[in-house]
């Protein structure tokens, strides 16, 4: 198979799609456009391990000499401006057009800026890329009171860090609970307890309404009064980057349209990772996560060689670490109907098993990964299990599992 | 640095120094050995850096940790006594000349 491929984003799934396409033999020419420097890198540690160690060696998925022996340009720093679908060429900043048979966008997603004041006060901070994770660290050493304004994933692991380094940390949740896009209640409550007892403080229903301070940032409004800062975290949410595919007159709702196979209307052109909407059963959902962006790739890379694909359908798994707790999720919870949890002796929930329509679709476990990948396993090959069974066999997602 | 070798399924040598401290995982993604993905990162949410630790260095390798054999449970080739996820494997100057052997696949 040959021809070419360019892939805009070298984020996780852009690199993928590179790198799965030379594994599966893919003889043609692979260009990866990337608008960051450096190499192409993890993200997720961004809010754990780098804000603890600072070490950014660690986070390079792949060394420079790959890409020499993979024959695979790497375009660092390069943005795209056009993609100019009637001439099959991607349009950079500068106006170099690059031809393609087949283009992968991955372009990612960027952070949410609510429309309070102060947003670009120097003190406020944002956390996706590399360079918002070196600024932040930087900034944290020198700290005492941070805010963080949302209390989803990102916003609660680098609470959590911060908390760790020694500052007051307050987190603004303008929901009823924590991270409540992702998890279940039972959830929320087991680790609204764990940062409260951390000596976090976590307000729910707490809506910013400024940031306030006149040279750098001294504190957050609300409904109730002032919380002193000299640092505020801004994490409440992203938004995909489908601009690009917008212009070149591609669906986009939430994210860039694709089909079961992840192309868009226009078959040369594929969208994966945290920018696609992609079908899910009878929806249609868009994840940001690891799992998504590498099984989207594979399923890419294989769709450009021209195997026979079957829908894409696979199981979400996602991970956050908050102190002592790792919390791993297996499948989406949202629609759940019922839910059975677990707790240890002292009352903290350990596992949440959420049931739609009488059936298993997400297991959320904290620090038991025996659980977790059983969960993987079980709603990866498509066992039906009832709340009753699972009752039955003691809660024991291994017994509920086909013999191998 | 202590050294580790890798050794791929065909056979296929590569030794390597590694800064004390980084994973058998780490050291191997840095250096592009194949046969060693770590997709996600050493956070044990995959099991994509499964290895099979020469006998002559289990015992300085030490046990499995927790969890460990739940993830191995999910490895895409057969997991032995000598199977390790080599995130869990943390390279000390005791290690110095470890060898470990990579199987046929890791997805």
């Amino acid at each position: 198979m040959s021809g070419r491929v360019v892939i805009v984003g070298a984020g996780q799934a852009g690199l993928q799609v590179a790198s799965s396409l030379r594994q599966d033999g893919f003889a043609g020419s692979i260009t990866l456009i990337g608008d960051e420097p450096g190499l192409p890198y993890q993200r997720p540690p961004l809010s754990k391990a780098y804000m603890k160690d600072g070490d950014a060696a660690r986070l390079a998925l792949k060394p420079d000499s790959f890409f020499a022996r993979a024959d695979i340009t790497y375009r660092p720093m390069t943005r795209v401006s056009a993609i100019d679908r009637l001439a099959a060429e991607v349009v950079l900043d500068g106006g170099e057009r690059l031809g393609f048979d087949h283009l992968v966008l991955a372009t990612g997603a960027r952070t949410i800026r609510p429309p309070l004041d102060g947003l670009d006060l120097p003190g406020v901070h944002e956390l996706r890329g590399l360079a918002d994770a070196r600024r932040l660290r930087d900034a944290m050493a020198q700290a005492r009171r941070a805010v963080v304004i949302g209390g989803g994933f990102i916003g609660l692991e680098f609470a959590s860090v911060a908390r760790a380094a020694g500052l007051e940390v307050t987190v603004l949740e303008a929901a009823d609970r924590l991270m409540g896009r992702s998890i279940t209640g039972a959830m929320s409550a087991r680790f609204l307890a764990a940062h409260v007892a951390d000596g976090v403080d976590v307000r729910l229903g707490a809506r910013a309404l400024a940031i306030l301070g006149t040279d750098r940032v001294e504190g957050v409004a609300l409904d109730s009064g002032v919380v002193p800062a000299d640092l505020v975290l801004v994490a409440t949410g992203v938004r995909p980057n489908s601009e690009l595919a917008e212009a070149a007159g591609l669906a986009v709702a939430n994210g860039i349209v694709v089909d079961a196979d992840l192309r868009t209307e226009d078959p040369r052109i594929f969208a994966i990772g945290d920018c696609a909407n992609f079908p899910s059963g009878q929806e249609r959902i868009r994840l940001e996560s690891v799992q998504a962006a590498t099984d989207h790739a594979r399923h890419v890379a294989r769709a450009i060689m021209g195997a026979p694909a079957a829908p894409y359908a696979a199981l979400p798994w996602f991970w956050s670490d908050q102190g002592a707790l790792k919390l791993q999720i297996a499948g989406l919870s949202t629609g759940a109907d019922e839910i059975i949890a677990q707790s240890d002796e002292d009352g903290a929930v350990h596992s949440v098993f959420a049931f739609r329509d009488d059936r298993l679709i997400a297991v959320e476990t904290v620090n038991r990964p025996g659980v977790h990948i059983a969960a993987r396993k079980l709603l990866g090959a498509g066992v039906a299990v009832t709340p009753a069974a699972l009752i039955a066999a003691g809660h024991d997602l291994k017994a509920l599992l086909p013999p191998a | 640095m202590p050294h580790v070798t890798y050794v791929a399924a065909d056979g296929t040598r590569t030794t390597l120094d590694a800064a004390e401290g980084a994973s058998v995982m780490e050291t191997a993604v840095r250096n592009d050995v194949g046969g060693i993905i770590g997709e996600c990162g050493g956070a044990m949410m995959c099991a994509t850096c499964h290895c099979y630790v020469d006998d002559a260095w289990t015992a300085r390798t030490g046990p499995r940790k927790d969890g460990e054999m739940d993830l191995l449970d999910c490895a895409a080739s057969p997991v032995t006594d000598a199977s390790r996820l080599s995130c869990q494997i943390r390279m000390t100057q005791d290690l110095d000349g470890l060898v470990v052997h990579l199987p046929e696949a890791q997805v």
